[in-house]
């Protein structure tokens, strides 16, 4: 018994990027989401605070925004402001899917 | 015993990995060369056994080589890492680079120039002693001037291609004697003294051009003195008056940047305890170097938790501007345009302005 863990039990886990969007409210608990369950809970809630945080802070030094677009090597991150929180969605950016910026 | 190193080699199409065996069993390292056809597999691979060296395609299903080259930054800092790629875009160029890869490839290059191809990656695996001490990575203490008088030295034949934000400029070198140089439209000396003023930027060597017009004819010992000395020159400036001038020339054409390009201000971050930010057109300047510095805290813990690689920029938008936030020079540049500023050009003017900044 358990043969197959022993065979295939040793493979690397490989963590792909997030995809997908995150409904948040103002106190950053997620409200939907469609990005995969295979993503933890606190992860997510951690990017939909950092997110909240970084549009209450641009407020504060009277620089409101409604939409941040934060782009990592390999993700981006949008999110928009809305009344009772946000929408942040998380792409990855893949040479299948050139950054819309990028010169044609 | 002579080691064999290991070469891990990630495609999605077989015929060309087989293409890639085959040429890279000609090497005279004789590397063990391992395959795999999709990015997670190389992951695995790499975790279960040292290899020395990682050659990525880009364009890949499921995980595509930016995202192997992110993780695999993080978890094999000593791996060397080789992009070999169709896809002739400038900025996966600079996003494959920007990720730490040690050399980037065209496929149709790479055939066209396989001895040189064969060569870089006979030297990525031959820098480095069994003992652990792999020596240095890079050359960023190196100045250009260093790295042309490298070149120079070793008697090389090659294009040195250099690229400071949008501004790209080359310099034309065979036989270790300078021939050409180019920055935009200006050519010969006057180039190559305008290239060498450029305190950063990236470089890449590209294949010789031997048959490429020779514009300059002095000596490279004599150009290099001359244009030393007038950089020298130009930067003694220890009397209070001179630097006092210096300063509202800098600031006078920083306004005039800003004026010229559109910008509505610019404000400039030193990191934390290393200088005083600056900011032209702002009113609110300690407002918004405290928000820079948090947002960007911010969002570098959150590269770290998604694993995400580094940050290229930041962009925002409200009603009143578009604002797009820069790492450049160990600084972070934060930039607001006005509302109506085209998205798809925000990146390309915020790029342009701050490489000019400081020229």
């Amino acid at each position: 018994m358990g043969f197959l863990k022993k065979l295939f039990g040793s493979r690397a886990v490989v963590q792909e990027l997030p995809m997908g969007s995150l409904t948040v409210n103002a106190q950053g608990n997620i409200v939907a989401s469609t990005v995969s369950s295979n993503y933890s809970r606190a992860l997510l809630s951690d990017v939909s605070r950092e997110v909240l945080v970084i549009f209450r802070e641009a407020r504060e030094a009277q620089l409101p925004l409604a939409e941040i677009s934060i782009h990592f090597g390999s993700l981006r991150v949008t999110a928009r402001e809305t009344r009772g929180g946000a929408i942040i969605f998380l792409m990855p950016q893949t040479a299948l899917l050139p950054l819309p910026t990028s010169p044609k | 015993m002579e080691v064999r190193h290991k070469v891990l080699i990630v495609d999605d199409d077989a015929d060309w990995l087989d293409v890639c065996r085959e040429m890279l069993s000609q090497l005279p390292s004789k590397p063990e060369i391992r395959t795999v056809g999709a990015g997670a597999r190389a992951i695995a691979q790499l975790d279960s056994q040292p290899f020395r060296l990682l050659i990525c395609d880009l364009k890949m299903p499921k995980m595509d080589g930016l995202q192997v080259l992110s993780i695999v930054r993080r978890r094999f800092p000593d791996l060397r890492t080789v992009v070999l790629t169709s896809l002739e875009d400038e900025e996966f160029r600079s996003r494959a680079y920007s990720l730490g890869v040690d050399l980037f490839w065209l496929k149709p290059d790479m055939q066209q120039n396989s001895k040189m191809f064969l060569d870089c990656i006979e030297s990525l695996l031959g820098k480095e002693s069994e003992t652990g001490n792999a020596g240095f990575r890079g050359i960023q203490s190196k100045s250009l001037m260093d790295i042309i008088q490298l070149e120079c030295m070793s008697r090389n034949s090659t294009v040195l291609r250099i690229t400071r934000g949008p501004l790209v400029a080359k310099i034309w070198i065979q036989d270790g004697e300078l021939l050409d140089a180019q920055v935009g439209n200006v050519r010969g000396e006057a180039a190559f003294q305008k290239i060498l003023a450029w305190k950063s930027g990236t470089f890449e060597n590209l294949a010789a051009e031997p048959l490429h017009e020779r514009t300059i004819t002095r000596s490279i010992n004599a150009l290099l003195l001359e244009t030393a000395q007038s950089i020298d020159e130009s930067s003694d400036v220890a009397q209070t008056e001179m630097i006092e001038k210096a300063d509202h020339r800098k600031t006078v054409w920083r306004l005039a940047l800003l004026a010229a390009e559109g910008a509505e201000f610019v404000v400039t971050v030193p990191p934390e305890g290393q200088g005083k930010s600056e900011a032209w057109g702002a009113h609110n300047a300690e407002q918004l170097t405290g928000w820079t510095r948090r947002a960007a805290d911010a969002i570098k813990r959150l590269g770290d938790r998604l694993e995400a690689g580094p940050v290229s920029h930041i962009a925002g938008a409200s009603m009143e501007r578009r604002l797009a936030m820069l790492p450049a020079d160990d600084k972070l540049f934060l930039v607001a345009w006005p509302p109506e500023t085209p998205e798809n050009e925000l990146l390309e003017k915020t790029k342009k302005l701050v490489a000019s900044w400081d020229s």
